[in-house]
């Protein structure tokens, strides 16, 4: 199987976040990291071609600071890159990324395309989805296995309250992948050493410029929630007082 | 050999820190890892605090089976090829590699202890000074983990003084075995191990090294010490009851296994420094969140200004640490790199230029000893009562710290070979250490200079400055104890031990600063924290110059002369201190907002 990995790179977990000046993003000056999802997408992507032979290749759209996660995929096994490399991808909202990385891919025959389920930054769960669409592939999502069948994959997925759902999909095709589905490997030391020879193509912006359009949404605000602590009496008798109290928490907080 | 190309830019004599200055671009800083290093250094990051941390309590129980798994594991993550040729199934990385493995691996003491007594001790010596069939037999094993290494040298009777032991090799009548006869003492991984560097004497006097098979017959291995700490670690007596060796497993040549025995430790010393770098990161790490955690008086006790001044101390500490450590391995690896053509695989060509920089070997193993023993006090002490009982992180870290200030020579024996090696290198003429004493005393003779240090567009000026006059009271206080006792300074410890003391604290600041001043390049809050560090760093390092100086100056004069030269010892040590307090709450701060050490 010839398989592509979406990778995002996102600030670290642990970092402790800054908002800039004009309080649309963070501060760049973070440490980042392959976002966690991704990570266990790649794993698996591994695992397939471990079992049944192929290709890995891996993408991200982001500056020259991201091409660390593909350093790394790189090092944990893939076999080559793509780098979509400009700032201003980072700035694409999740329907360009996926143009982006499908004009980046024009003529490469993946058989199957996985990435995370969602990014820890801005957790749209939208690109994988998007891609999906515009390359006119089937989808998954929140898959947590993946067999492959003589007509395509045997598909677990996740949903709410314990419950599994199979499918099956004809290849190729876009899964997004949950995060625990596996178990991470390390990059190991002559994983890390080789990975330096691997091939990585570039792709600059002016090339895949022309599939983009502009940008529907945009950041107005970002903020931290205001601690606020607001006391209100309800007034009454004990079942006056009650019934208040059941209005306020259906309709004005809307917890039951 | 080296994979990776030092950026410093010149090569630098061992020793020359103190009269030589080095601007911040001719030294290595953990800023300059490469991409692959610190994909190394994350990959052992990793396996340490995902698979050595969680398995701590058996390992701590002595569970060696679950040692010898993890070993196995990072075998095959290859952290154990690093210092091995690529011929013999090794990674042949750099020097710097290997001491990102060794900082980055030491997270739980016990296994960092087992980790670095097979790729030093245990593998080295073969790697060294193995013929070929020895390298191609023993390293590929030990490349993988799949056999562990030791190293027995000490006896019961002879430690520091490793060239009085009593082990004796009788070569048998058959002229195919040694005979070994003998016990060992202290034995790091022999519980496990399933090769063993022993050294004996060939008939009594011939220092030798013989390798040794688990299992051989007469080859016994002793019971396990009752330890203060890394109980998790293995260190067993070994016992030599005619055990025979067959002559080709002869290390080294006869009669010289001191080489193979001394120039071990010049890379267990840089390693140990490393390693300290891990552990006291880790303290730090729970130090803080334990701090975060427990409340005091309403407010959590991180709030309070001598729980900050614990944190910035350590903090300090890790990041005076990393300039030192990386700074000499960088130094060593540059020195590696320049040895062209064949001479590339002499171990002799190898081991000389690692020897070169055996005074900063020293320094980092004396340095990172006692600043490790420094940061777990303090996370005692945060810990308070709770830092004082098994259940908690502290306790286990406070005892595993103590033992490195007693292996790989204790750090009386540094401190001696610190001074008295330099020392050695000024009499021979090799470091120009006299000329420079003799300019200091003209200039300390003459009348006051008004240039004007401030004139240096420097955010560090001060720092600069003082740095100066660490070197020249380090200089003058040298010269002083020399010319009272000339080469007989070697039997006054006390003054030889501060003597180092002051040595140490000029490498430690000078290395610090340097850092600052590359990272002042670099992004403005990385920069700022690096350089209020390195003030407090600066003061911390001036006043216990001062103090050593000081005793050191009252033990070798007395009556006029004595009084003359704290003259110009008061004016060499004249400044103005900055606010450490303000500066120290600094630091804390951002290291409680990151909740870890974080430059």
């Amino acid at each position: 199987m010839k398989i592509l990995v979406c990778i995002k790179q996102v600030p670290q977990k642990d970092a402790p976040l800054k908002l800039n000046e004009a309080g649309t993003w963070i501060r760049e000056d973070v440490s980042y990291e392959v976002n966690e999802p991704d990570a266990y997408a790649l794993e698996e992507a591994l695992r397939q071609k471990e079992k049944h032979g192929g290709e890995v290749v891996v993408i991200t759209a982001g500056p020259t600071r991201s091409q660390q996660v593909l350093r790394e995929a790189l090092a944990k096994g893939a076999d080559r890159a793509i780098h979509l490399e400009d700032d201003r991808f980072g700035a694409l909202e999740s329907t360009n990324t996926a143009r982006a990385i499908a004009a980046a891919i024009e003529g490469e025959k993946f058989d199957l395309v996985v990435t995370g389920l969602q990014s820890d930054d801005y957790g749209a769960a939208q690109t994988g989805v998007l891609l999906a669409e515009i390359l006119g592939w089937p989808h998954a999502t929140i898959i947590i296995g993946i067999e492959k069948t003589d007509s395509g994959v045997h598909l677990k997925r996740e949903l709410e309250a314990g419950h599994y759902q199979f499918i099956d999909m004809p290849l190729p095709a876009v899964l997004t992948i949950q995060s625990g589905i596996n178990k991470l490997r390390y990059a190991t030391l002559i994983g890390i050493k080789q990975a330096k020879m691997k091939p990585m193509r570039k792709v600059s912006y002016g090339e895949v410029e022309a599939k983009l359009s502009k940008n529907l949404q945009r950041i107005e605000r970002l903020y931290v929630p205001v601690k606020q602590k607001k006391t209100e009496m309800l007034e009454g008798t004990p079942p006056e007082v009650a019934k208040k109290l059941v209005e306020h928490l259906r309709n004005t907080v809307r917890v039951i | 050999m080296a994979t990776v190309a030092s950026p410093i830019a010149k090569s630098v004599a061992g020793g020359s820190f103190l009269i030589e200055n080095r601007t911040p671009a001719e030294v290595f800083t953990p800023e300059d890892f490469s991409e692959e290093q610190r994909q190394i250094a994350e990959t052992t990051s990793q396996f340490a605090a995902n698979e050595v941390l969680p398995a701590a309590d058996q390992l701590e129980a002595k569970n060696f089976e679950v040692t010898r798994s993890l070993l196995k594991k990072a075998g095959d993550l290859g952290l154990m090829a690093v210092d091995i040729p690529e011929e013999y199934g090794g990674l042949a990385m750099n020097k710097t590699t290997s001491a990102i493995v060794a900082d980055r691996l030491s997270i739980y003491a016990s296994f960092s202890v087992a980790f670095s007594a097979h790729v030093g001790i245990g593998t080295l010596p073969i790697v060294w000074y193995g013929t070929d069939e020895q390298k191609k037999k023993f390293l590929p094993k030990l490349a993988t983990g799949e056999w562990i290494g030791a190293y027995a040298l000490s006896e019961a009777t002879s430690g520091s003084d490793a060239m009085n032991i009593r082990t004796r090799a009788e070569l048998a009548a058959d002229g195919k075995h040694y005979v070994l006869n003998g016990e060992k003492m202290w034995i790091t991984n022999a519980g496990f191990a399933d090769l063993f560097t022993v050294f004996a004497k060939i008939d009594g006097e011939k220092f030798s090294a013989f390798l040794i098979e688990r299992g051989t017959p007469g080859l016994s291995i002793g019971a396990e010490e009752h330890k203060l700490g890394i109980r998790g670690s293995s260190t067993c007596p070994l016992i030599l009851s005619d055990c025979k060796v067959p002559v080709e497993n002869l290390l080294g040549e006869a009669g010289k296994g001191h080489h193979i025995a001394f120039n071990i430790l010049n890379i267990g010393r840089f390693k140990l420094g490393a390693a300290c770098l891990g552990g006291a990161r880790n303290s730090l790490t729970n130090g803080i969140r334990y701090a975060k955690e427990r409340k005091a008086f309403g407010k959590s006790i991180v709030d309070f200004g001598l729980v900050q001044e614990k944190i910035a101390d350590s903090a300090i500490g890790v990041f005076v640490g990393e300039s030192m450590a990386y700074r000499t391995v960088g130094m060593i690896d540059h020195a590696l790199a320049a040895i062209e053509g064949d001479a590339a695989h002499s171990s002799r060509e190898i081991q000389k230029r690692v020897e070169e920089y055996a005074v900063e070997c020293s320094i980092l193993k004396v340095w990172g000893s006692e600043m490790l023993d420094m940061v777990v006090d303090h996370m005692v002490q945060i810990y308070a009562g709770y830092g004082y009982v098994e259940e908690y992180p502290a306790e286990r870290a406070y005892r595993d710290s103590r033992i490195n200030r007693i292996f790989e020579g204790t750090n009386e024996i540094n401190r001696l070979i610190i001074t008295g090696w330099l020392m050695k290198r000024a009499m021979t003429g090799q470091l120009a250490l006299m000329p420079a004493i003799a300019k200091l005393m003209e200039e300390v003779m003459a009348p006051p200079s008004f240039d004007d240090p401030n004139a240096l567009d420097e955010p560090l000026v001060n720092e600069v400055g003082l740095l100066a006059s660490a070197k020249k009271i380090a200089l003058f206080t040298a010269g002083a104890a020399s010319q009272k006792y000339m080469a007989a300074l070697v039997d006054q410890q006390e003054v030889m031990g501060e003597l180092a003391d002051i040595l140490i604290q000029v490498y430690s600041f000078e290395s610090a600063l340097l850092r600052a001043q590359k990272l002042s390049a670099s992004s403005s809050t990385s920069a700022a924290l690096a350089q209020a560090m390195v003030k407090v760093h600066a003061e911390h390092c001036f006043s216990a110059i001062e103090t050593a100086a000081r005793r050191v100056l009252a033990a070798v004069a007395e009556g006029d002369m004595l009084r003359t030269r704290l003259a110009i010892f008061r004016r060499l040590s004249k400044h103005t201190p900055v606010n450490t307090i303000e500066l120290n709450r600094v630091v804390a701060r951002a290291m409680i907002e990151a909740g870890r050490y974080s430059l």
